[in-house]
């Protein structure tokens, strides 16, 4: 595969569904950087492992750390970081694939492509929210140790 | 100085109201805006409030001897530009550099300003997105040019039958139909070559990925009402969707 063109596909999708989302102006660059790592993660996990199941979650999990850091950064909500990232992620072929086969009576395929569109969707679910828990917890812990010396340099 | 007390809450309240309702309009998660909303209520001296987001309406109830006031959530689109204009005005309110009046004012302003990009922008980003996607999902370059005018058809389909009629379910179904006749016609002409990686190129911009993220966080976070609710309309969606390519694919 072509790793440059893929880095730069993703990106710019990622940055034109900033676009149709309406993200402010100055975050559209990071849009695509979050759409792109979590591509690339996606990709690099799948070429290694070949599951899609296992790479949706590496990537959705990638993502919504990079999506968490810079909403820390740039003081906004981490919605507007981590849906542009999601969309590459969305298991579009399977879910047309199992509709392809139901419209051509192959219901055991369909069902086959359907459970395994089910299955990504899961997968990036759980990448997205066990991210954000970790990022919590990590930040939490940070925030309480910056108080204690805070505190310790009051006394 | 009660009844200056008195206006100072109301105009709190519809400050609150106000906020909640333009970040449930532009597709923030419900638990966002819930946290919002308790926050600036905090920062207004009222511990006790409560306030329950669902996506059709948002009550809220500032404490025990206040009346409960509800908002009706008439419209869903997403515009994440006005969630974040609405969290910076909410910060600065906690934060104490806003009084309520500025912070009402701005959010008035926000309410009725427009900052979408222009509608052809939006038009390019979809075929853009297209384009970019039939490549990434393995479709061949002979397609890129029709899935680039294809995604961009779609797209504007969508958003026309969606201005005139707010029927959601209705105007994807449209769009993907037509997406799907016009790439059946593309393939079966001879111009361009694999029509399953055509097809899914040329919809994903209208992919409900943003409903189906917030469905997930707000389940996670305990927001079962409308985490089901969105749930449903992410389904309904995707449905549509389905729908209007399954009719094009069993001629």
């Amino acid at each position: 595969m072509n790793w440059p063109l893929e880095a730069f596909l993703s990106f710019l999708a990622a940055g034109a569904f900033g676009v149709i989302f309406n993200t402010p102006r100055r975050t559209l660059i990071s849009c695509g950087l979050v759409g792109m790592s979590g591509w690339l993660i996606y990709r690099t996990f799948f070429l290694v492992f070949e599951d899609s199941v296992q790479a949706s979650f590496a990537g959705a999990f990638v993502v919504s750390i990079v999506a968490h850091l810079l909403a820390k950064k740039f003081r906004m909500p981490m919605i507007i970081f981590s849906i542009a990232g999601i969309i590459p992620l969305v298991p579009g072929s399977k879910a047309y694939n199992a509709m392809r086969n139901i419209v051509e009576h192959n219901y055991l395929e369909a069902i086959a492509f359907a459970s395994e569109a089910l299955m990504i969707s899961g997968a990036v679910a759980m990448g997205l929210v066990f991210a954000e828990v970790l990022m919590q917890l990590f930040f939490k812990r940070q925030a309480k140790r910056i108080q204690r010396k805070m505190g310790l340099t009051q006394e | 100085m009660t009844q200056i007390g008195e206006t100072r809450r109301e105009l709190a309240l519809d400050c609150f109201l106000l906020a909640g309702r333009i970040m449930m309009e532009s597709g923030a998660e419900t638990y966002r805006v819930e946290d919002t909303m308790i926050r600036m209520a905090v920062s207004q001296n009222m511990v006790n409030s409560h306030c329950f987001v669902t996506p059709t309406g948002i009550m809220f109830s500032p404490s025990e001897e206040l009346a409960t006031r509800f908002v009706r959530i008439n419209n869903r689109s997403t515009d994440l530009e006005r969630v974040a204009l609405v969290n910076s005005v909410s910060r600065k309110l906690v934060a104490g550099e806003y009084t309520v009046q500025q912070a009402y004012d701005e959010l008035l302003i926000i309410d009725q300003t427009n900052y979408r990009f222009n509608i052809w922008l939006q038009i390019l980003a979809a075929s853009v997105a297209s384009g970019c996607f039939l490549i990434l999902l393995g479709g061949s370059w002979i397609d890129l040019p029709f899935a680039f005018v294809f995604g961009g058809i779609g797209f504007i389909i969508v958003e026309t039958i969606l201005e005139e009629t707010r029927v959601k379910i209705f105007a994807e179904f449209i769009g993907s139909f037509v997406v799907g006749i016009l790439a059946s016609i593309a393939v079966y002409t001879g111009f361009a070559t694999d029509l399953d990686t055509l097809i899914i190129g040329s919809i994903m911009p209208l992919v409900p990925g943003l409903l189906i993220t917030n469905a997930v966080r707000d389940l996670m976070a305990g927001h079962f009402v409308s985490g089901l609710s969105k749930g449903a309309e992410a389904f309904l969606t995707a449905f549509a969707i389905g729908a209007g390519i399954a009719v094009v694919l069993s001629f």
